[in-house]
């Protein structure tokens, strides 16, 4: 009864169930570009001004391991988790629903790997991108013996009390990727931040462009932390330099719906004069919207995924990929053995946050690998290179 | 019981394509009046090619319709053809058409099931086609993880993203569309054949159909079995457009009926006609270019198709009150 209550409403609505929300739409207005529109809700000045310094800032660490560098580190105690192994390191994972995620997830059991002495049992539980069900799985992983949990927290506020419930057990609780509103876990892992890829993404179309010319915004969905703080850093810099934004759009990361909002707007202003996004995964879409229009494609950003990689070298594109970079999904595992070797970790424990150019661009193509694998992996001297990532 | 007839001068004959060539005339008018070069032939011609994919799925869902079903599980039917297809060509220039021959197998196989459960099993096909829906959209996310892997060649891409070039006072023309006009001459003959008049018969008034000696359930399973080809060969042009992609064909079922019902099929069967529902499907189109032209929010297009099935529906009963 109530799947057909609940279907004859979606049939009656006519309701696509990937809509973005229309409230939160930024809907150019006829003939004048609609500007950025207002500041986001996540848009904090401070943390804007910290990772903007951090963009500059000589890691710690060793060279060539970005994942085992730390950008201004400051040390915390940990002896008093120090216990002899081998150890049972428990990971609670957010989701495995997205290409970034699985290679991230592979380089984290391949680091895994490296360890085989030292770490006996490694629990890996998926919560499927579900917020519940990863309250549910920290809380059976309290119960199973863990020296050290992991979490990679699928939404901030509402995993913060099943990270609190976690550090009241008393085990050393790592978190990685996205964060939580307390400040209980040893350490907090992550790049620099989606103020940094906005910012690095947003001056590079700027300067590329033609002064004054029409930029289009392509976001993937509102609300997100790590994507509204891409798109508050590149409103900041785009109303800094007078640019005119014509468009900001929703794309749900969807390549069709991408290449149709491109082609409208190509239609619509017979010309755009740059692209920027707030995620690379349908670059490719926007890059082929300008080639099938027969219009030479704009100054654009994408990120380390290698279908644009191969995309921008092959056509000559001038390009930029700020990253966020999967080698971060290394460090929770490095970080749980020195803690509980009762070594000092950074806490904030922030990771460099590389930018591919064209400089760099030959280092990172790889025409072996799959066009979804992300270049940033970390992951060629790890076992199982290339064959695990394929 | 009987309504109140309304104005005779909104009447029209049933299956009379006039309203949707009136409304399409009339987008058209403030299209131009907007953006003048929109009818020039290389604007068109992008704009047919990029619509031939709801065009093909409108003309599959006006056989379902007509004969009183509906189906709901295209959209998921061309994303599931999608993945699979990026999966087993996996950049392999040479798996094309194979490939293609074994997505209309796919296309087939999924129509007649849909077909069977809802004659022979007597499910209604609202349910049966939201089952296949959720079926397909939960075997795509437990089989490719939520990404995607593989890919599509360029060879199986160009049906979708490339066309005949340089042709005089043309420019270019894109295969989809060919692709579309083949499709829609066959539509239109299969209409016209015993088939065609038999599905309207049997939506119209199932009991007759059935006691005149039709097989119904022989004349909705094929319908569905057409619904079936017709998103198998929008999923080619689709993937050929844009690529793979976990939610190529998100929302596509939505679209399609809005089109069938926008361009006078009566949903519940019996009344309209193909021409109607593909020219219902361009007339959408035109309206979702439009309301980008004016700078409406392209997150207004559900309220929109949901505006437009209350409305027809409405009208329609209106206009033919019960028998």
């Amino acid at each position: 009864m109530t799947v057909l209550a609940v279907s004859t409403l979606l049939v009656l609505v006519g309701c696509a169930t990937d809509e973005p929300t229309t409230g939160a739409s930024d809907s150019p207005s006829a003939g004048t570009g609609p500007g950025t529109g207002k500041q986001s809700k996540f848009f904090v000045r401070a943390d804007y001004d910290k990772q903007l310094a951090l963009l500059d800032a000589a890691p710690t660490g060793p060279a060539g391991k970005p994942w085992e560098q730390a950008l201004n580190p400051a040390m915390v105690e940990t002896a008093k988790f120090a216990k002899p192994g081998p150890y049972k390191i428990c990971f609670s994972n957010a989701g495995l629903n997205n290409p970034w995620r699985q290679v991230g997830f592979k380089t984290m059991q391949a680091e895994v790997d490296t360890h085989r002495g030292r770490i006996s049992e490694f629990v890996h539980v998926d919560a499927e991108g579900k917020d519940q069900k990863q309250i549910a799985d920290i809380n059976d992983l309290l119960g199973k013996g863990c020296h050290a949990l992991i979490v990679s927290p699928n939404t901030t506020a509402t995993l913060t009390p099943a990270v609190e419930a976690a550090c009241r057990k008393g085990l050393p609780v790592i978190v990685f990727d996205r964060g939580v509103d307390t400040s209980c876990p040893v350490t907090f892992i992550n790049p620099i931040g989606g103020y940094g890829f906005g910012h690095v993404a947003a001056e590079f179309v700027t300067q590329k462009m033609k002064r004054g010319g029409k930029v289009l915004a392509l976001r993937i969905l509102p609300g997100v932390d790590v994507l509204e703080t891409r798109w508050s850093a590149a409103k900041v810099a785009f109303d800094k330099a007078g640019v005119d934004v014509v468009g900001v759009e929703f794309t749900d990361g969807d390549p069709a719906k991408t290449k149709k909002i491109v082609n409208d707007y190509i239609q619509r202003y017979g010309t755009i004069d740059g692209v920027w996004m707030d995620a690379g995964a349908v670059a490719g879409a926007a890059v082929e919207a300008f080639e099938d229009a027969g219009k030479p494609v704009p100054p654009i950003n994408g990120e380390d995924q290698l279908d644009f990689l191969k995309l921008w070298k092959d056509k000559k594109l001038t390009a930029i990929a700020p990253t966020y970079p999967t080698y971060q999904w290394r460090t929770p595992i490095i970080a749980a053995l020195k803690i509980l070797d009762g070594e000092q970790v950074p806490n904030p424990w922030k990771l460099p946050q590389p930018t591919i150019t064209q400089d760099n661009l030959d280092e990172y193509v790889d025409s072996a690998m799959p066009p979804l694998h992300y270049a940033m992996c970390g992951c060629t001297d790890l076992p199982g290179y290339p064959r695990r990532w394929k | 019981m009987r309504i109140a007839r309304p104005l005779r001068l909104l009447e029209f004959r049933p299956g009379s394509l006039a309203p949707i060539i009136a409304i399409l005339a009339v987008l058209l008018v403030l299209l131009t009046a907007r953006q003048p070069d929109f009818l020039s032939p290389p604007s068109l011609m992008s704009f047919l090619g990029r619509s031939a994919p709801i065009i093909l799925l409108a003309a599959g869902q006006y056989f379902v319709i007509v004969s009183g079903e509906l189906d709901l599980s295209v959209g998921s039917l061309v994303t599931a053809q999608v993945v699979i297809a990026a999966r087993l060509i996996d950049g392999d220039p040479s798996a094309g058409w194979p490939v293609v021959v074994l997505l209309l197998a796919f296309g087939i196989a999924v129509g007649l099931v849909n077909g069977l459960v809802t004659t022979r099993l007597r499910v209604p096909s609202f349910i049966t086609t939201l089952g296949m829906f959720l079926i397909l959209v939960g075997a795509v996310y437990l089989w490719s993880n939520g990404a995607p892997k593989g890919s599509l060649s360029e060879e199986f891409r160009r049906l979708g993203r490339s066309g005949f070039e340089d042709v005089p006072a043309l420019g270019r023309i894109p295969y989809a569309l060919v692709i579309l006009l083949a499709a829609a001459v066959l539509a239109l003959v299969l209409t016209r054949s015993d088939f065609g008049r038999t599905l309207v018969a049997v939506g119209g008034n199932p009991r007759t159909a059935e006691l005149s000696g039709v097989r119904v359930w022989r004349a909705k399973t094929m319908a569905f079995v057409l619904s079936g080809v017709a998103a198998t060969l929008a999923a080619i042009l689709i993937g050929g457009y844009s690529g793979v992609s976990f939610q190529a064909g998100a929302g596509l079922e939505f679209g399609a009926i809005t089109a069938a019902v926008l361009g006078g099929v009566a949903l519940g069967g019996g009344r309209g006609s193909v021409v109607g529902a593909m020219l219902g499907a361009l007339t959408l189109e035109t309206l979702f270019t439009l309301m980008n032209f004016y700078g409406l929010s392209g997150a207004l297009k559900p309220t929109v198709q949901g505006a437009i099935i209350l409305f027809a529906v409405a009208a329609a009963s209106f206009r033919f009150p019960s028998r």
